[in-house]
């Protein structure tokens, strides 16, 4: 009986002040009660993209493979660098990309776009965010299908440094929810937020070394090494590489760790500081 | 243990996208009958939807709620669910809400009949296995038969209603919020649901329902709350309440 507990839940914080700290966990304690609600509805989101077509949400896989080859291929031959190195890194680093983009990109809408649900339903507005933190996670499942055949095709020793890639991606996905939470609740109030955080997440992505080796460009010397010194200041960048090393068999380097688990402690805080002041204004602004 | 409490509690919108001076002006002091006040005193223009709404209902109690367009009898009822938190004021809200809006809400209409019975129950806070074991009785009350396995797409206007109906009617809630606008079904069927409605507000510990049918009203509520411009004008037995809000009505109906 977890929904009668998560409807109680709701009903018990409801008596408390609409600005409190405790309505603001309340609400995360009261999404994450009604899992069966949004994890339903997250595959439905998959589904529902692909219906009637043959291979369905294979896709996804397949149009991330062919991004992968095609930029792989191209940019392999202009940086000069091996095929077998370059394409696994460059199809972890898109994989990984896809997650983080959406979660921005999508995050700036979730609650606009779930108008009719926040107006008619009282539902946690941590439904809308889990759900779709958990729809970017299963397209992060369905890419991930590419890396298995890369590493499979380019065999690479991996070791047991690839089981910090759960943890990374645990860490990836704890972010995602927090930026979707912040960006999400000011995008309803301010509706420009949507298309500049679009054209930011383009820009980053040139930003980020996914499609050039980062690590090449900085033992280059003079002025080339300098500036690819300077993508550190990219959040991003962390983010991508906590994750991307364990799966292309780099090693542990711990300044990443360091960077993101920073970020997550304060991205949550600044989560838990927009739920606190605005959460009961949302339905008021969609 | 259901219970509903509301002190003072106030629901204002803001309208950003309003904020011309002269609109402002414009808007300032003419206050048609429908709509609730426009307050002009913030930076951003606010719609008053509600002002000092205080009520207090326990287990039991069936209320209609009357007024005129816009006078805030749905806004009320997202003040009820929670939904809306009050601006200003204390709400206070024990019991599982049902609200039953929109009907068609959270249906999908790319997935089939089946599916969406379980979706719309998941979003009224039913749990998968609760209404896998309903969907039996709604198939058989609703009368679409293998129609279920179809895209909802499918259907017509009135055969989505009959779905939604069932669904809506076969959950059991402590709180429930009925607006209306079930119609588009045809007379023999409504016949059933109203049965059905009967039972569904028998079953609940608290209904609220706001409706613009006499006799839908005094079918289903004993108590009536009557809005006027965001405010309670009054409160009371429902016949009293509904014969001198009519007797209102008439008389500002022939002088305009």
């Amino acid at each position: 009986m977890q929904h009668t507990a998560a409807a109680l839940e709701i009903t018990e914080s409801r008596a408390l002040a609409s600005r409190s700290w405790a309505r603001a966990v309340g609400d995360l304690r009261a999404g994450w009660l009604q899992r069966g609600l949004w994890g339903h509805l997250g595959w439905q989101d998959i589904k529902q993209g692909y219906r009637r077509s043959v291979i369905g949400p294979f896709w996804i896989t397949i149009s991330l493979g062919i991004q992968a080859l095609g930029m792989g291929i191209l940019y392999a031959a202009l940086f000069g660098q091996e095929l077998h190195d370059f394409l696994p890194y460059l199809a972890v680093g898109l994989i990984i990309w896809q997650f983080m983009a959406g979660c921005v990109n999508e995050g700036a809408e979730v609650f606009i776009r779930n108008e009719g649900l926040i107006k008619h339903l009282p539902a946690p507005l941590s439904v809308h965010v889990f759900r779709l933190v958990w729809r970017q996670l299963l397209f992060f499942g369905h890419n991930v299908l590419v890396w298995l055949a890369l590493i499979l095709f380019f065999p690479r020793p991996l070791g047991w440094g690839i089981l910090l890639a759960l943890p990374a991606l645990g860490v990836i996905v704890l972010n995602g929810a927090w930026v979707v939470i912040v960006i999400g609740v000011i995008a309803t109030r301010y509706r420009d937020v949507p298309p500049v955080a679009a054209s930011i997440v383009t820009l980053m992505f040139f930003m980020t070394p996914i499609v050039w080796d980062y690590e090449q460009l900085k033992n280059k010397a003079g002025s080339v090494g300098e500036r690819a010194r300077l993508a550190e200041l990219n959040p991003f960048l962390h983010f991508v590489e906590i994750l991307r090393r364990p799966m292309i068999g780099e090693s542990f380097e711990p300044r990443h760790w360091v960077v993101t688990l920073a970020i997550t402690v304060v991205g949550w805080a600044a989560a838990l500081l927009v739920l606190r002041n605005y959460r009961a204004r949302v339905s008021y602004w969609v | 243990m259901v219970s509903i409490d509301v002190r003072g509690a106030c629901v204002n919108f803001p309208i950003f996208d309003a904020k011309t001076r002269s609109l402002k002006k414009a808007l300032l002091g003419t206050m048609g009958r429908a709509g609730g006040k426009i307050g002009i005193d913030a930076k951003v223009p606010v719609i008053e939807a509600l002002r000092n709404i205080t009520l207090s209902l326990r287990h039991g109690d069936r209320v209609g709620l009357i007024g005129h367009n816009g006078a805030g009898k749905s806004t009320l009822l997202r003040l009820l669910s929670g939904i809306y938190e009050p601006t200003t004021g204390i709400s206070r809200i024990v019991g599982k809400v049902a609200p039953v809006f929109d009907l068609g809400v959270g249906m999908d209409p790319e997935i089939s009949g089946y599916e969406n019975i379980i979706i719309r129950g998941l979003f009224l806070g039913m749990t998968r296995k609760q209404m896998e074991t309903r969907t039996e009785e709604i198939a058989e009350f609703s009368e679409l038969g293998d129609y279920l396995s179809m895209p909802l797409r499918t259907y017509s206007t009135g055969m989505r209603v009959r779905l939604a109906l069932g669904v809506v009617t076969s959950i059991d809630p402590e709180i429930l919020l009925l607006d209306e606008g079930i119609g588009a079904v045809d007379a023999a069927f409504l016949e059933k649901a109203r049965d059905r409605l009967t039972a569904l507000v028998e079953r609940s510990g608290i209904l609220v329902f706001a409706s613009h049918s006499d006799e839908f009203l005094i079918e289903l509520c004993t108590s009536a709350l009557w809005l006027d411009h965001g405010e309670i004008r009054e409160e009371g037995d429902l016949l009293q309440v509904l014969s001198r809000y009519k007797g209102k009505d008439r008389v500002t109906g022939v002088l305009p």
